[in-house]
């Protein structure tokens, strides 16, 4: 029987911020709040090289709340998502010439970071096509049909929100909470799970663990409730 | 909600069947689950990772770790399941989604929708939009039949770019529900107290006209 202590995966959230560093790109997990790590969040807000940063994450959070703060910190030079209507902010911030942005149907940005993480170069997908999305895109025409080519997406941090963690750093989510957390656990160099609870290794079912612990680094405990 | 917009969804609903799998678009699309005779009669999808999706639940019973593609609480349905956002798109690209029935600003003469952007405005959403209307196998638009000013919304081309290359299934308005056949629109029913003039009068689209619709 292996009786080793694993070594502490175990960060505070300065710790853990201090490990981005100026032109970093970050994945953050979340659709809206939810399931988007918010200890995290505010803690790159007290972190000076935490600046000039790509973030790609489904939304840029809400006026002055999750990312939509780092946004309003200065601290984001691109966004990367699929939906930023919603934050009037990251409207106002796009037309004033201050806020780079990528725009990619939800799926596609889904599957590009799955991508990202299985090693796959790239893949082809009808969504889009013949669309204004599909300006200045590879297009190829498998079976008849037009698809986009799309490139994958990896990130030096990853940011993902989870439910329990053990100590070997496994995972599980909570609900809607999961969304793109589980795929970008996969697809960053560094990656820093926020969680509501650490607890030993064993006392999480194999069953329910959705993410296995070789794809994350370090470990941060969620301040205040969900 | 307005009453012309649950009329709409209490018409759209009427096309849904027990067993299918449906996703519901933001707006009209989502007051359909409040029509259906049975509400568990279909399984509900979200593209933000659930299978099951239930009713809005009381204030004491909301989960703020569940909700829908509009962000807004829901509840859990037995045989509920959840997913990873990538395998949610994979569902609906990959067919398993059976209806999805969405919003749209205007509609062509070929079935073809614009949902998504304005025209010379900048592009900062599309959302799911553009993978469901691929993916799904049925598309029912659920709309007003003319927009807030009065100007028609289902037009000879869509002046808004277009969420797709592929064309709806079908087309439902307080008014009048059109199927998309053999690359053109087909007038399948008038709403009650609808007149067929007040169609031609609103839909600038050329339209045939099925033999049991007087």
């Amino acid at each position: 029987m292996n009786t080793r202590t694993p070594p502490s995966l175990l960060r505070s959230p300065h710790e853990a911020a201090a490990l981005v560093r100026p032109g970093h790109t970050l994945m953050v997990g979340g659709f809206g709040l939810v399931g988007a790590p918010l200890t995290m969040i505010e803690a790159l807000r007290g972190q000076p090289e935490a600046r000039d940063l790509t973030i790609i994450s489904n939304n840029l959070g809400e006026p002055g709340r999750g990312l939509g703060r780092l946004l309003l910190d200065g601290k984001v030079r691109k966004a990367v998502g699929s939906f930023f209507t919603s934050n009037p902010d990251v409207v106002r911030w796009h037309a004033e010439g201050r806020l780079e942005i990528e725009l990619l149907p939800q799926g596609t940005m889904a599957e590009a970071i799955r991508a990202g993480g299985a090693g796959i170069g790239g893949f082809y997908v009808r969504t889009g096509a013949g669309t204004a999305l599909a300006e200045g895109r590879e297009t190829r025409v498998i079976d008849g049909l037009p698809y986009l080519f799309q490139r994958p997406l990896r990130a030096d941090v990853a940011l993902v929100r989870a439910g329990q963690a053990d100590e070997l750093g496994n995972l599980t989510y909570i609900k809607t909470a999961r969304n793109f957390n589980p795929d970008m656990a996969t697809a960053a160099d560094v990656v820093i799970a926020e969680v509501d609870e650490i607890v030993p290794v064993g006392a999480l079912d194999p069953e329910r663990i959705v993410t296995p612990h070789l794809f994350v680094d370090h470990l941060v405990l969620a301040e205040g409730t969900r | 909600m307005s009453d012309v917009q649950h009329a709409i969804a209490a018409r759209v609903a009427r096309h849904l069947k027990p067993g299918q799998v449906v996703n519901l678009g933001i707006g009209i699309p989502t007051l359909v689950a409040d029509h259906l005779p049975d509400r568990g009669s279909v399984f509900f999808q979200t593209e933000n990772g659930m299978l099951g999706v239930g009713p809005t639940p009381a204030p004491e019973d909301v989960n703020p770790n569940l909700i829908h593609a509009g962000k807004l609480p829901v509840s859990e349905t037995p045989g509920a399941s959840y997913f990873a956002s990538s395998a949610s798109f994979g569902m609906i690209r990959g067919g398993r989604v059976e209806v999805a029935v969405l919003g749209a600003l205007q509609i062509d003469a070929t079935g073809r929708i614009a949902n998504w952007a304005l025209p010379g405005r900048p592009v900062l959403g599309v959302g799911g939009a553009m993978d469901l209307l691929v993916g799904a196998r049925t598309v029912i638009v659920a709309t007003t039949h003319t927009a807030k000013d009065g100007a028609p919304k289902i037009v000879p081309e869509c002046a808004f770019p277009l969420t797709a290359d592929r064309t709806v299934d079908l087309v439902v308005t307080e008014a009048a529900t059109f199927a998309v056949e053999d690359g053109g629109l087909v007038l399948t029913e008038l709403a009650a107290g609808t007149t067929l003039d007040w169609v031609r009068a609103h839909t600038t689209a050329p339209f045939r006209i099925r033999e049991t619709v007087r």
